[in-house]
């Protein structure tokens, strides 16, 4: 089944030829509306006019996540505030969020390329789509929900939280689609069965899945334990929110990106030269309609590979592999994006901490955790047990009001925190991979 | 009139309580009263022994975290009620106690009780004037 029967077969050459005339309007439009594309066009000595084939993408300056930190909050905007109709943000390293808008037509771009997402994932009209993706600032719970309404499918806005009360809800109202992180999935379904629920009872078809990195193991776990069909979706609240990618139910291998929305290339991390296809590096995304926030060849750090073979869904959309990392040390923690820097940028806020700290990341009871380990010193000890409660509680307060993850903070002492060879190891992930 | 004390941050992993005192008797010192506070994931020892700034020193060289704080030491009679009298002169002070901890004199018989005040001073003034010996840190060192 296919949303948009049209675009989403579209034969290659049709792709690659729509592509070259919107890339070839964004060029333009970013250059002449947004001041720090205009100079890094400048410092690259490159000029829209030099976008003559699709080739000439690689001219173009990279974007990285440091320049929308640095042009926060609105400077990468392409068009005055008053054409910007929602906002969303995720939180950043210093404590400022990554800021993206959207025009009307831009939300009405994202709901349309959901749409296809859930058509491409197996639902259909008259599903009822359980949404427990957090609804707010962060982009899942709304993209995924506009785009469900698009489809004409009956949404619950539930949100995150209150697991008992979503698996009530879930079996009272029928659910037969479930939209949240691999990792809250299997939560739910053991919080159903200490109330007595068989999930794979229940009228639930199709499990949507994304937001955090999972396995092929996982998607066993799943898919047996909901007795439901897992499919993994793949999207950055930078290029659009969810909805960048998706596997089709067909095939389940492979997540197709909407290339008459987005160019997709692969470059080595350490050169940023732009590798051939099918090889594996970090993912390069530029946004070709997006009118609010244009993303010139935004560095996703997001390492797959394209997988160009025709699929069996019918779909002439190239497919990224899923991802298998990061080229930067970001950790996404319950769906939450974490970096080491942030939590270093809280603890020497604390009048006293050193530095010294090393994250560790595990699941438990199918959850991920997170216990920062902070080494006591001289300054912070005292004979007191209080006095070392009060700073532990607030480090762990700090991050979950800046990161929105809860974790748990644990004193140690000095240089029992490994340090090798100049880099200390600041994560420890014992995740099941 | 204060007595200094020790307080070592300790990790809770097997064998670090027996690395503090193999350090500090390797070195010579011995101890004259102890507390152990626990919590789930730490324990601060404190100790009052008879070389405080070398039992410091060390334990530095070692890598634990050290302090050094000043406590108060009262002598209380070693029977029923002679802790509650001190109380309740604190008590009626409205002087808080942070904690503390008691031993029992080797031959005498009267009891020790170590006291965290966030004042020392004020409370030693109090006791005093309530007839409460406080001991000196040599008296302690020395028992």
């Amino acid at each position: 089944m296919l949303w948009n029967d049209e675009f989403e077969t579209l034969p290659r050459e049709a792709i690659e030829s729509l592509q070259l005339k919107r890339l070839q309007q964004v060029v333009r439009r970013v250059n002449a509306t947004v001041p720090y594309y205009q100079e890094k066009f400048r410092q690259a000595k490159v000029s829209p006019e030099q976008i003559r084939t699709l080739d000439d993408l690689r001219r173009l300056p990279f974007t990285l996540k440091q320049d929308m930190r640095d042009n926060y909050p609105y400077g990468l905007f392409a068009v005055p505030l008053d054409q910007i109709v929602r906002i969303h943000a995720s939180s950043g390293t210093t404590g400022k969020p990554t800021v993206v808008g959207y025009t009307r037509r831009d939300i009405e771009t994202w709901a349309e390329l959901m749409a296809r997402s859930f058509v491409a994932a197996g639902a259909h009209r008259g599903d009822v789509i359980h949404n427990a993706y957090g609804y707010g600032l962060f982009t899942g719970g709304l993209g995924a929900h506009y785009g469900a309404e698009k489809l004409g499918a009956s949404v619950i806005p539930i949100s995150g939280g209150n697991t008992k009360r979503q698996v009530m809800i879930m079996k009272d109202f029928g659910s037969t689609v479930l939209t949240c992180t691999p990792s809250y999935s299997l939560f739910l379904a053991e919080a159903a069965a200490e109330e007595g629920i068989d999930m794979r009872q229940l009228k639930l078809r199709i499990g949507i899945f994304g937001a955090e990195p999972w396995s092929e193991a996982m998607r066993q776990e799943i898919e047996q334990k909901l007795n439901i069909k897992a499919i993994d979706i793949y999207g950055l609240s930078e290029i659009l929110g969810p909805g960048v990618g998706i596997e089709c139910i067909e095939a389940q291998h492979g997540l197709h990106i909407w290339e008459d929305h987005m160019i997709p290339e692969i470059i080595n991390p350490e050169t940023g030269e732009v590798l051939p296809v099918g090889e594996t590096g970090e993912l390069v995304i530029t946004t070709i309609t997006k009118e609010g926030i244009p993303m010139i060849r935004y560095r996703t750090r997001d390492i797959t590979r394209l997988i160009p073979e025709p699929c069996i869904c019918g779909r002439t959309h190239v497919r990224l592999a899923r991802m298998s990392g990061r080229s930067d040390d970001m950790l996404i923690i319950r769906g939450v994006n974490v970096f080491p820097s942030q939590i270093e940028s809280i603890l020497v806020q604390i009048e006293g901490v050193e530095p010294h700290y090393q994250l560790i990341v595990d699941r438990e009871e199918n959850l991920d955790t997170l216990e920062i380990q902070v080494e006591v010193n001289e300054r912070i000890f005292s004979d007191e047990v209080k006095v070392l409660q009060v700073i532990s509680g607030r480090i762990g307060k700090e991050v979950k009001d800046l990161l929105g993850v809860t974790c748990k903070v644990r004193l140690v002492e000095p240089k029992s925190l490994a340090r090798s060879e100049g880099k200390a190891q600041r994560v420890i992930d014992r995740r099941p991979k | 009139m204060k007595v200094e004390q020790i307080s070592i941050f300790i990790e809770n992993k097997s064998g670090r309580l027996a690395e503090v005192t193999q350090v500090i008797g390797e070195a010579g010192v011995n101890i004259r009263a102890l507390s152990l506070a626990d919590t789930s994931d730490f324990g601060i020892l404190r100790l009052i022994v008879d070389k405080t700034d070398h039992a410091k020193s060390v334990l530095k060289e070692h890598g634990f975290t050290v302090n050094k704080t000043e406590v108060v030491a009262a002598e209380v009679p070693d029977r029923p009620l002679g802790l509650h009298s001190i109380l309740s002169i604190l008590d009626s002070a409205r002087i808080n106690v942070e904690y503390m901890y008691a031993f029992v004199e080797r031959c005498g018989q009267n009891a020790v009780i170590i006291f965290r005040f966030d004042n020392p001073d004020e409370a030693i003034e109090v006791l005093t004037r309530n007839g409460i010996t406080i001991l000196s840190g040599e008296r302690v060192s020395n028992m």
